[in-house]
């Protein structure tokens, strides 16, 4: 299921001006600094109106890292059955984030978890862009296997394209800049 | 005709690591029970030989993103015992501050999202968020107002990097302690309604004949220091733990299991703390648990979900006083000089007592290293605790005697990535 990164379908009314960009996993696991090691690299563009973070994945402090934000794009690293290198994409207004991924956090209470109890608890971002980046290598380690970097390339190019489109829309939407 | 059964659970969900049960059934009698972990052995004591002893905080408290305070603050308190310093005064403060901070995002967590659903008949927090968000919503506030100690004493929320040994690198300033008091007041009113929910849930009459073992101080609810006690008569000082607990490799887990020589299985973490220091519990704790009718002697292990709600309470209550106290100290670290040392530390992480002991050369270097994680010393208890279980309820179907041995497992909140360092269960009738 990859997907390329088109227009987002943005909710109609006005949205704050800030964009959210959360780099999620452990850098000390491998591929699991997937999500942080795509949030450096975007913090190194100094974009406008883009608010970099970066978290474990422990649910709870994901969804702080969220809140009051409007617009959100998170990374994550993702185990599933995938090819190594896999990129997907959900859009979590729409789409139910499926358990089994994004499993690699503490205690299995990640980013999964933060993002279905974010909607029961009514604390979803109007918009929220998840990434799943399929990883390889999970041990204890650092740095990403070569099938890993290549996609997270592929995923800032994908989220630079997804931040200027929202930036852009959240300018005109809110009377321009 | 001889009948066998197996149980299994392949993998143990809402605990932290990668672990399993195995439950063997013969002519309808439990006749075995296997708490396996098979999460990989990490080799941290080997990653710090050839360190420098101002090293081991940062390296030991990636052993876990959950309790990184306690791992740094056993091994600082470590190396400062071996070169000959004490910290104390509002560095000790501030050490105690944080760590209540970890104590209290650590314990809402497994209150609300890991073991309330247990008792109440949900999968996880998010059914059990579906009808009762207000709970949950309090659970989340409990456990941010932790994250926030932590990131403002700690210098972020996971694996702080303001802790050093001999202090801090940098210490706050009154103001920013004090900007946390009116969030940790309505967080304790949150606490002291979590003991009265946690009180209210069912609990499955179960009860042990534990020795429980939990630092013990003369002033304080022990979490930085004491002596090493049991309510059957262990009482030393922490550099006489290899003397009395031994650790032994099984070959079902790979972490090591720990106990007391010739005595056996022995408990550490919420319960233990609560049964043998409740008269240094704060006042409001202390209430809080009479309110409800939890009293020290406290036998049955499914209570220990309480005893996690007082200690949370107690932590709301250690900050206040810390915070109102606080004067910036005038140095944010104690200066050491390396010297050739044996040393110890042992301190109460969220789950029990977290115990180091390291050797140092003339340079400060480490040449040895051991550590001893709380789910290490509880392996033995979750197990015996599990056979008796499954003797006695036996007769319940699979899928309700699979749900109450999870549940079970979960009363010790097993970190098996500290102690290896996870879950699966299986259950085999014959």
């Amino acid at each position: 299921m990859k997907k390329t990164a088109g227009r987002p379908e943005f909710p109609s009314t006005a949205l704050k001006r800030e964009v959210v960009i959360i780099g999620v996993g452990n850098q000390g696991r491998n591929d699991d600094g997937v999500g942080i090691f795509i949030a450096r690299k975007l913090k190194a563009e100094n974009l406008p109106q883009t608010r970099i973070a970066f978290n474990s994945g422990e649910a709870a402090s994901l969804m702080d890292s969220w809140n009051g934000s409007d617009t959100v794009f998170l990374v994550d690293a993702v185990k599933s059955v995938a090819s190594p290198g896999h990129i997907y994409r959900f859009n979590a207004q729409i789409t139910s984030i499926p358990k089994v991924f994004f499993n690699s956090s503490t205690h299995n209470f990640g980013t999964a978890a933060a993002v279905e109890l974010a909607r029961i608890l009514n604390r979803l971002p109007r918009f929220l862009i998840i990434y799943g980046i399929e990883g390889k290598c999970f041990e204890a380690g650092w740095g990403l296997t070569p099938e890993v970097e290549k996609a997270a390339k592929t995923v800032v190019r994908m989220l630079l394209a997804d931040i200027f489109s929202a930036t852009a829309y959240v300018s005109n939407k809110n009377g321009g800049i | 005709m001889k009948s066998k059964k197996t149980i299994k659970v392949d993998y143990l969900s809402r605990v932290e690591g990668g672990g399993g049960l195995l439950i063997k059934f013969r002519d309808g009698e439990a006749a075995d029970v296997k708490f396996k972990i098979f999460e990989p052995p990490r080799f941290f004591e080997a990653l710090l030989r050839g360190r420098s002893y101002t090293e081991a905080p940062d390296i030991t408290a990636r052993i876990c993103g959950i309790c990184p305070v306690a791992y740094m603050m056993s091994s600082s308190q470590a190396m400062e015992s071996g070169l000959g310093v004490k910290v104390d005064g509002q560095l000790r403060s501030l050490r105690r501050l944080v760590y209540f901070g970890e104590w209290i995002e650590s314990h809402a967590l497994h209150i609300y999202m890991l073991h309330a659903p247990d008792f109440l008949g949900y999968q996880d927090a998010i059914q059990l968020a579906g009808d009762y968000p207000d709970i949950v919503q309090r659970g989340l506030e409990i456990k941010k107002l932790g994250n926030e100690i932590v990131a403002l004493v700690g210098g972020r929320e996971v694996h702080p990097v303001n802790l050093k040994v001999g202090g801090f690198y940098k210490v706050p300033a009154k103001q920013d302690l004090c900007s946390l008091i009116e969030r940790i007041k309505r967080v304790r009113e949150a606490a002291y309604e979590t003991v009265r929910w946690t009180s209210t849930l069912s609990f499955p009459d179960f009860e042990q004949d534990y020795e429980f073992v939990a630092l013990s101080h003369p002033q304080e609810y022990a979490i930085l220091e004491g002596n090493l006690i049991s309510n059957k008569g262990l009482n030393i000082t922490i550099n006489k733990f290899e003397g009395y607990i031994q650790e032994e490799h099984v070959a079902h887990s790979t972490s090591l299991q720990a106990s007391i020589k010739e005595r056996g299985a022995y408990a550490v973490g919420p319960l233990a703390r609560f049964n043998l220091n409740f008269d240094k519990l704060s006042p409001v704790a202390r209430e809080a648990a009479r309110e409800v009718g939890m009293e020290p002697g406290c036998r049955n292990p499914f209570k220990s979900i309480i005893a996690r709600s007082i200690e949370t309470l107690h932590a709301c209550e250690e900050s206040i006083n810390i915070i109102n106290d606080y004067e910036v100290p005038e140095k944010p670290a104690i200066d050491l000089k390396p010297r050739a040392a044996a040393s110890y530390g042992c301190t109460e992480a969220p789950r029990g007592i977290c115990w180091h002991r390291y050797i140092l050369d003339d340079n400060g270097t480490i040449s040895a290293a051991g550590i001893v994680p709380p789910t290490s010393q509880n392996q033995k208890v979750i197990e015996k605790d599990l056979l008796q279980l499954v003797r006695k309820n036996g007769h319940l179907p699979d899928d309700k005697l699979t749900w109450m041995c999870e549940q079970a497992v979960r009363n010790y909140d097993p970190c098996i990535s500290c102690s290896c360092h996870f879950l699966e269960l299986k259950i085999e009738r014959d």
